[in-house]
């Protein structure tokens, strides 16, 4: 067990490199300038502009730029932002906490629900409580997040007026008043990232639970006597879970660069909103960052999701 | 303060204000407008009418417009050196707004603005678009600022310099600028013209990569005889010289503070993110890319100002729901930039909580002509100066291209009330507008000319001459108006004969200076393009820089494109006027000639101009004494800013 897991460590240092060199190649040859919008400006000539673009170092050869990134990386610098002049990890560091927040609780409440009636819609297959669940999740399947977004901005905030649609970082209302205000801005967003991530997690755990209950050793546990409670949350759900438990571990990762598109909507300040506006501005050290961090956690989260493997289903083993 | 991108707006917000007869209301903007009224006059009309605060701003800021026309009073206008300086009508902008008696600092508590680009950096001379400058401002104050009729208004200094008060020399080589004294910065040290001549070092310094730097090249030096007076000496003759310390570009920025970070250490400034100003606020709290929390200078200069507590600048998401939130919801209080389609925007200003706020812009969206080819290539570039276009480099064919621009049906159907067509490139200030040029659509005439030119149209209906093809290629940036824009011109063209290609390009690329990609607006490797583009100054050189013909001002691989003349068009006589408009100190020959250098790009057809464009903002109905101006940042006047009851 502890060779497999230094081997597999080992594995993962190439394939993170690998990793930078792509999206740092791809980054340098995409076209594009941090300055664009002074194009307009007659006040900001453009030797003025060139000269700015050069001072950022966006004119040195890929391979030189590569080297000095990726050695001043590896001193766990991550540079400064373009846009900013302030360190990338600054900027990470105020966005992690409400990226984790919003993104995180979005993630549980999907997990939480999602299993229980993944399982339910599995064992009454075809009753009123499996169409329902089952209809519930092809509409949140299948709405993109973008019109769930609006949808609700329109119903919460316009017609009801309920529900803010600005995400503020800023709450200074104190006490309960001040909790109650940061939850609520919150629910939205959590809403829309929750409806979507259920639907997925339903359908999966479903899936799964209708494969094991029909299995020999479900009949025997039930010929065996046992309740049926035991014989489904004993024998079927473990053995039903191991592909859920894989795709919620490999989903987490997830959690950490945020949602893009629903933080747009929302103007919730996390790691999505960080990543998309740099991209915009063609902010290369913080796209850099972002991507390298979420590139080393899916391979950590990867590594997580096969021991569990091992240790829900003691078939398997490593070597 | 001039924008990016299109769309939305109305032609007087004020003009949907409930229960009041809009032809009234109409009527009587129309005459202050024209200037049959005076401002007293419009007042006391106005209050007849029962309009509210706001409103009646407009209408005076409307009255206050015909008087800088050239032809009435050319001289209370024009910031230039011989004039009698708007200091003689001592802050137009407070005569103008109709702030009630001093209130209490402080008492309007939180006021919400919502910029849906998000500020990066809160260093002025760093900054790297619109939302910086905007965000600066409020913390950061320059000498003076331009107000929306291009007047100049006293900020850190005592008065505004002119001729007659002896701070602009007679031959225009220096100006001295006399400071408020008592000003204090926000930790609390003292103000002085030590701080204007370190801005000029720190900004003027290669190193410090200052984005700012273009309009700090005229000057030669710097001297501050006492603490509160500044003697900026220029390389020539200077009738511009109100481009330096002035607006967005010009903050003051504190040597105390700064003293240590020029160069390039600039970037290393914890300023940057916090900065100290003269201005009513401080930064409170900064997230770059998502919000700055500010608060009272309590070292502020005037006692009863600000009216806000705080002000929080949110950033991010996107133009529509930032309408939303304004005019509908009700979230925030003021609302940047809304380019929201027209009829959207008219729906959501109907729920009655907002009101849409348009200024006329200085921007004017335009395609350019390409007088080189872009299909020859010579020593590694194309589009080269020297090698003529084969069919553009006639006149008569640029004609009919013009009279193929169905500039109206553009305007209305896709600007809505956010821009009205043009026949001009320069429309602001007023004084230097044309009233020469007219535009017509006439397809006929187009295609008489085009056959004059020998330009027929073969059995494919494309015409062309001695084996040639007009086939052209057509490239803008990405964005649905533009995109819209290019198909009703490539309609008409099609009709003509003219085959048309149209291209878009990601804005970031297409407005890039990266000399390698062949795509950018500069190295313009097409036979027509189109952006918009406009002046920064109210002494628009550095915007009619863009046909100046001298060699090196042309985009080219020699220069990396930097040049500022895209279409590669070369006239003497245009040059000629430039020349003289560089050092030109007489107020009436100024105006002769910009006009002259106007109308010559839009004869000869270099450009055809399409719309002129307004900028939109939105702000909740309660919200006043913005005095939003198109030649600065849009919380200029944030320390006058008050809620109504």
């Amino acid at each position: 067990m502890t060779q497999y897991l230094i081997r597999r460590i080992l594995i993962s240092i190439p394939t993170l490199i690998a990793i930078s060199i792509v999206i740092f190649t791809i980054l340098a040859l995409a076209p594009g300038d941090p300055l664009a919008e002074f194009a307009m400006n007659p006040a900001v000539p453009p030797e003025v502009r060139q000269r700015i673009r050069k001072s950022m170092g966006l004119d040195d050869p890929i391979p030189v730029r590569y080297v000095k990134w990726a050695s001043s990386m590896l001193r766990g610098d991550f540079g400064y932002s373009f846009r900013s002049k302030s360190p990338v990890i600054d900027l990470i560091r105020q966005r992690l906490p409400t990226t984790l927040y919003v993104i995180g609780t979005a993630y549980l409440v999907s997990v939480l629900i999602a299993i229980p009636v993944g399982v339910l819609s599995a064992i009454r297959q075809y009753s009123i409580f499996d169409n329902v669940a089952t209809t519930l999740a092809f509409i949140g399947f299948s709405l993109p997040t973008f019109v769930t977004g609006i949808l609700f901005i329109l119903l919460f905030s316009v017609k009801l007026g309920w529900l803010p649609m600005i995400y503020r970082t800023t709450i200074e209302t104190e006490g309960l008043a001040g909790l109650w205000e940061k939850i609520k801005q919150a629910l939205m967003p959590i809403m829309v990232l929750g409806l979507f991530e259920t639907a997925a997690l339903t359908r999966y755990t479903r899936a799964a639970m209708l494969e094991t209950i029909h299995q020999d050793y479900v009949r025997t546990a039930r010929a065996k006597g046992l309740s049926e409670r035991t014989v489904i949350i004993r024998h079927a759900m473990r053995n039903a879970l191991i592909p859920v438990v894989t795709i919620v571990a490999l989903s987490i990762p997830g959690i950490f660069t945020g949602a893009v598109i629903t933080e747009q909507i929302f103007r919730v300040p996390g790691m999505g909103s960080l990543l998309i506006s740099a991209i915009r501005d063609n902010d290369t050290p913080v796209i850099m960052a972002i991507t390298i961090i979420f590139s080393a956690l899916v391979v950590l989260f990867n590594l997580i999701a096969d021991i569990l493997y091992g240790v829900l289903d003691p078939r398997i083993k490593y070597e | 303060m001039r924008r990016g991108i299109p769309d939305g707006g109305d032609e007087l917000g004020a003009t949907r204000e409930e229960g009041v007869p809009v032809d009234e209301l109409k009527q009587l903007e129309a005459a202050a407008r024209a200037g049959q009224l005076s401002r007293r006059e419009v007042l006391k009309r106005a209050a007849a009418l029962g309009l509210s605060a706001p409103v009646i701003a407009s209408l005076l800021a409307a009255c206050a417009r015909p008087q800088a026309t050239p032809t009435t009073a050319p001289a209370a206008q024009t910031p230039a050196p011989t004039t009698p300086a708007p200091a003689a009508s001592p802050t137009p902008a407070a005569a103008a707004s109709p702030t009630p008696a001093a209130g209490k600092r402080g008492e309007g508590g939180l006021v919400k603005l919502l910029w849906w680009q998000a500020p990066t950096i809160l260093n002025p001379h760093l900054a790297q678009g619109t939302k910086d400058f905007d965000a600066s401002r409020i913390v950061m104050e320059p000498l003076a600022d331009v107000n929306d009729a291009g007047e100049l208004v006293p900020i850190l200094a005592a008065e505004i310099p002119s001729v007659e008060n002896g701070g602009v020399a007679k031959d225009a080589k220096s100006v001295t600028w006399k400071l408020k004294r008592n000003v204090k910065w926000s930790d609390g040290t003292p103000f002085t013209s030590k701080d204007v001549k370190f801005t000029y070092e720190y900004v003027i310094n290669e190193a410090t990569t200052a984005t700012t730097m273009g309009n700090y090249q005229v000057i030669e030096s710097i001297e501050t005889p006492d603490d509160y007076t500044v003697v900026i000496k220029f390389k020539n003759p200077n009738p511009a010289w109100m481009n330096v310390f002035v607006g967005p570009y010009g903050m003051i920025l504190p040597e105390h503070v700064l003293r240590d970070y020029v160069g390039e250490k600039a970037r290393n400034a914890p300023f940057n993110l916090n900065p100290i100003g003269t201005g009513p606020y401080k930064v409170k709290e900064f997230r770059p890319g998502d919000v700055v929390v500010y608060e009272i200078n309590e070292n502020y200069r005037e006692p009863d100002k600000p009216y806000f507590a705080q002000v929080e600048m949110k950033g991010g998401g996107d133009a529509t729901t930032a309408a939303r939130a304004v005019l509908q919801t009700g979230e925030v209080d003021y609302a940047w930039n809304l380019q929201v389609e027209a009829t959207v925007l008219d729906q959501l200003e109907k729920a009655g909580v907002g009101v849409v706020e348009v200024i006329e812009g200085v921007n004017v969206e335009r395609i350019l002509i390409n007088m080189t080819d872009p299909r020859k290539e010579v020593d590694g570039e194309r589009s080269k100066l020297g090698v003529p276009h084969p069919w553009q480099s006639d006149l008569r064919v640029r004609q009919a291209y013009a009279l193929a621009c169905q500039r109206d049906v553009i305007a209305n159907t896709l600007y809505g009330r956010a821009g009205k067509a043009t026949s001009n490139i320069l429309v602001a200030p007023e004084r230097f507008v044309s009233k020469n040029t007219s535009w017509k659509f006439d397809l006929n005439e187009a295609a008489k000319l085009l056959d004059e030119a020998g330009w027929t149209k073969g059995p494919d209906g494309v015409r062309q001459k001695d084996g040639v093809r007009m086939e052209i290629v057509y490239q803008t940036s990405i964005n649905p108006v533009r995109q819209k824009t290019q198909e009703i011109i490539k309609n008409a063209f099609e009709q003509l004969g003219i085959k048309v290609e149209l291209k878009s390009i990601e804005a970031s690329v297409f407005f890039s200076s990266d000399p390698g990609n062949p795509d950018t607006y500069a190295h313009f490797y097409t036979d027509i393009e189109m952006f918009t583009n406009g002046p920064s100054s109210t002494y628009p050189l550095d915007y009619m820089i863009s046909w100046y013909g001298k060699e090196d001002n042309i985009a080219q691989k020699a220069n990396n494109w930097a040049g500022n003349n895209i279409e590669r068009w070369q006239n003497e006589e245009y040059d000629k006027l430039f020349e003289q408009a560089q050092t030109e100190l007489d107020p009436k020959k100024q105006e002769e000639l910009f006009i002259k250098m106007n109308d010559l790009v839009v004869n000869n057809v270099v450009v055809i101009p399409l719309v002129h464009r307004n900028s939109v903002s939105g702000r909740k109905k309660d919200l006043t004494g913005l005095e939003l101006s198109r030649w600065t940042d849009e919380t200029w006047n944030i320390a006058n800013w008050r809620r109504s009851s």
